[in-house]
Parts: structure tokens; sequence; C-alpha cells
């Protein structure tokens, strides 16, 4: 194995363990954006290092693997963000665990709450 | 190196299989659009794989490719879901 | 959507379409004369008929100050990357799920629309932090261990170390 295939396949792993520990958070958060949060940062370094690895496999792929994580870096926040936003307005209000309910839900003052849950 | 890219398929495979529960269990839309959105990233690092396991460079543009779909696609389903459609 | 003066338009004109024949040399990966002219000619077109919805930045971008800048910003968030990817490991594989999740706001000094989303972007990648929405300079966040509800509190742990190279870079 040459120095380039160690390197590659470093990256390869890393990025493997994190679109499972991605997929994983999905699974066992309790609430949409808790889901957000794990789903999203876990599986864009995944997919930008597995896909650097495989560059590094290949050095004369490698301008068209760094567009491609360019464009995971860009477009993965902003889908996140775009489906926190629609699912807040369809009043899928976020968990809130602590004991002071009141001033943990800031986004209220945009979007006050309604009475009742409306299923979707 | 075959082992390791057995290794990182399995991961994949693995992460694949958790988000499907996740997709089919939902309890809302916007649930099963997040499992969409990681079954997507996950399917576009396999085709960048498997490009280099077939040695075929086509398939990277077919990555991007779904990559860009994969995203508008969760872009469109968002704003249908926020009523601005 | 602003209206822009002429030189305006002309430096964006040209920042447009040096970024459009970077990702196109990117994409044919060759340097043949005829690719490199149909990408000029390709990036041209594009960006002159684009120039009033990707405005991004003005000519002053490529100043090496601002380039040194942004390959600072870079590392850093590179290192909120990783940072934020352990701390989901981390969550995630903890059999009791240690999650405090609540929503909190801030103000930033930021002022044109293209640094307001860069910033959120990399909020959306930082340990723990989701950015729900931006009504004018107010940022919403999702955090899963909230610390501070505390608008002053809440910018210097999560935005501070961005803000201050991005207001250097815009």
């Amino acid at each position: 194995m040459s120095i380039m295939e160690i390197i590659g396949g470093t990256f390869i792993i890393i990025g493997s363990i994190f679109l499972f520990l991605g997929a994983l958070g999905i699974f066992r958060m309790p609430d949409i954006y808790n889901r957000l949060q794990a789903g999203t940062k876990a599986t864009t370094l995944g997919g930008m290092s597995l896909i650097l690895g495989v560059g590094f496999l290949e050095p004369s792929w490698m301008m068209k693997m760094i567009i491609i994580i360019i464009f995971i870096a860009y477009s993965n926040p902003i889908s996140s963000h775009a489906l926190a936003r629609a699912m807040y307005k369809r009043k899928r209000y976020p968990l809130i665990l602590s004991e002071d309910k009141e001033n943990m839900d800031a986004y209220s003052e945009v979007n006050p709450h309604e009475k009742e849950e409306v299923k979707s | 190196m075959t082992i390791i890219i057995t290794i990182a398929l399995s991961f994949m495979v693995l992460g694949f299989i958790f988000s499907a529960i996740r997709f089919v269990k939902g309890p809302t839309a916007g649930d099963r659009t997040v499992a969409l959105d990681t079954i997507t990233t996950i399917a576009v690092a396999a085709i960048v794989l498997l490009a280099y396991v077939f040695q075929r460079f086509i398939y990277v543009d077919v990555a991007l490719l779904y990559a860009v779909l994969g995203f508008i696609g969760v872009i469109v389903i968002a704003r249908y879901l926020e009523g601005a459609l | 959507m602003p209206t822009l003066t002429f030189s305006e338009k002309l430096s964006r004109f040209i920042v447009n379409s040096v970024f459009m024949m970077l990702v196109w040399i990117a994409f044919t990966s060759s340097f043949a004369t005829h690719e490199l002219i149909v990408g000029a000619l390709t990036s041209m077109i594009i960006s002159y008929l684009s120039i009033r919805l990707f405005t991004c930045c003005t000519i002053s971008i490529f100043n090496p100050v601002k380039i040194f800048y942004m390959i600072w910003y870079l590392f850093v968030f590179l290192w909120a990357l990783i940072n934020s990817n352990l701390d989901v490991a981390r969550r995630v594989l903890t059999p009791s799920l240690p999650i405090n999740p609540g929503i909190v706001k801030f103000k930033t000094k930021l002022t044109t629309n293209y640094s307001k989303m860069v910033l959120a972007n990399s909020i959306t990648l930082t340990p723990g932090t989701l950015t729900i929405d931006i009504v004018d300079d107010t940022f919403y966040i999702h955090w899963i261990d909230v610390k501070t509800t505390d608008p002053e509190k809440a910018f210097t742990d999560i935005a501070e170390q961005f803000e201050k190279i991005l207001l250097k870079i815009f």
C-alpha cells in the first residue's frame, strides 16, 4: 500500500463512520429539530471526508471531488434551515425539557403559539 | 483496500437502514423529509465510492446530479410544507 | 433587490465571471484552448443575465488581506465542524441522550444579505446549534444544550468567533 492509499483509506473509514452516526442520530433523537441537528452536521462531515478520501485514492479526479464537497457544504445547511422554519410555521413546536418554558422559545415572538397543535 | 471499502460500505448500509426506519415511522412529513435528506447524502457518497471501485469516472457526474436534485427536492418539499408554494 | 450603479454592476459582473470560470475549469479538468474560450463566453453570458440575483461581493474581494482572512475563516470553520461532529457523536452514543433543547436569539452587526447567509450556514455546522430564521438582524437559533437565554451571552458563545472575521471580509 502506498502512502496515498493509507491517507485515502483513513478518510473513507472516518467518513463512513460519521455517515452512520448521523443516521443513528436521526433514528434516536426525540423531535425534528434535534434530528436535523444530528443529521445535518454528521452527514455533512461524513460525506465531505469520504469524497475527499476517494479523491486521494484517485488524484486525477480531485477537481470534481472538490466541486461536490463545496456543493454539499453549501446545500446541506440551507435545506435543514428551510425544513426547520417550515416545521415551525406548521406549528410543530420544539420539545423543551427544562423548567423555564417561557424563555426557552425565543422564536415564539415572531410566530406566536396557537392553542391546538395541528397534525401534519 | 478491498477490506476498507467493504467496511465503509457496510457502515453506510447500516446508516441507510436506520434512516429508512425513520422514513417509515414518521411521525410527521418533516421527519420523513429529514430521513430522505440523509439518505440522499449517503447515496451520493456511496455512488462516489462505487465509481472508484468500478473505475468509471462518469459515475461521479451521476453523484453530482443526484446531490443537486436531492437538494432541490428537499427545498421544494420544505416550501410546500411552509405553505408558500 | 437593491438598485446598483454602473460601476457596481461592472465589478460584480467581473467577480461573478471569474468565479464561474473557476467552476468551469474544475468541471472540465482541461486547459485546451477551445474549452477555455467556450467557458469564458458561457460564464460571461450567465453572469450578465443573473447580475441582479447573485450580488455576492464587489471587486474589492480580491484584496490580499481579504483573501488571507478567507483562508483563516476556512480553518476556523473546519475546526468548528470537526468539534461539532465529535459533539454529535458523543450525544448520539450516550445511552441517556444528554440534551436540553431550546431556541435562543441574538443580534448581529453584519449588514449584507450574503454575509448573513454565510454566518447562518456556519452556525448550523458548529457544535449544537441550528439556524431557524433570520428577521432583519436577529438570528433565531435552536440550541441542543441551552446554557443561557440572554442574547448577549448567547452571541458570545455561538457566533462571535465567526462574525469578527466576516466583518473584515465583507
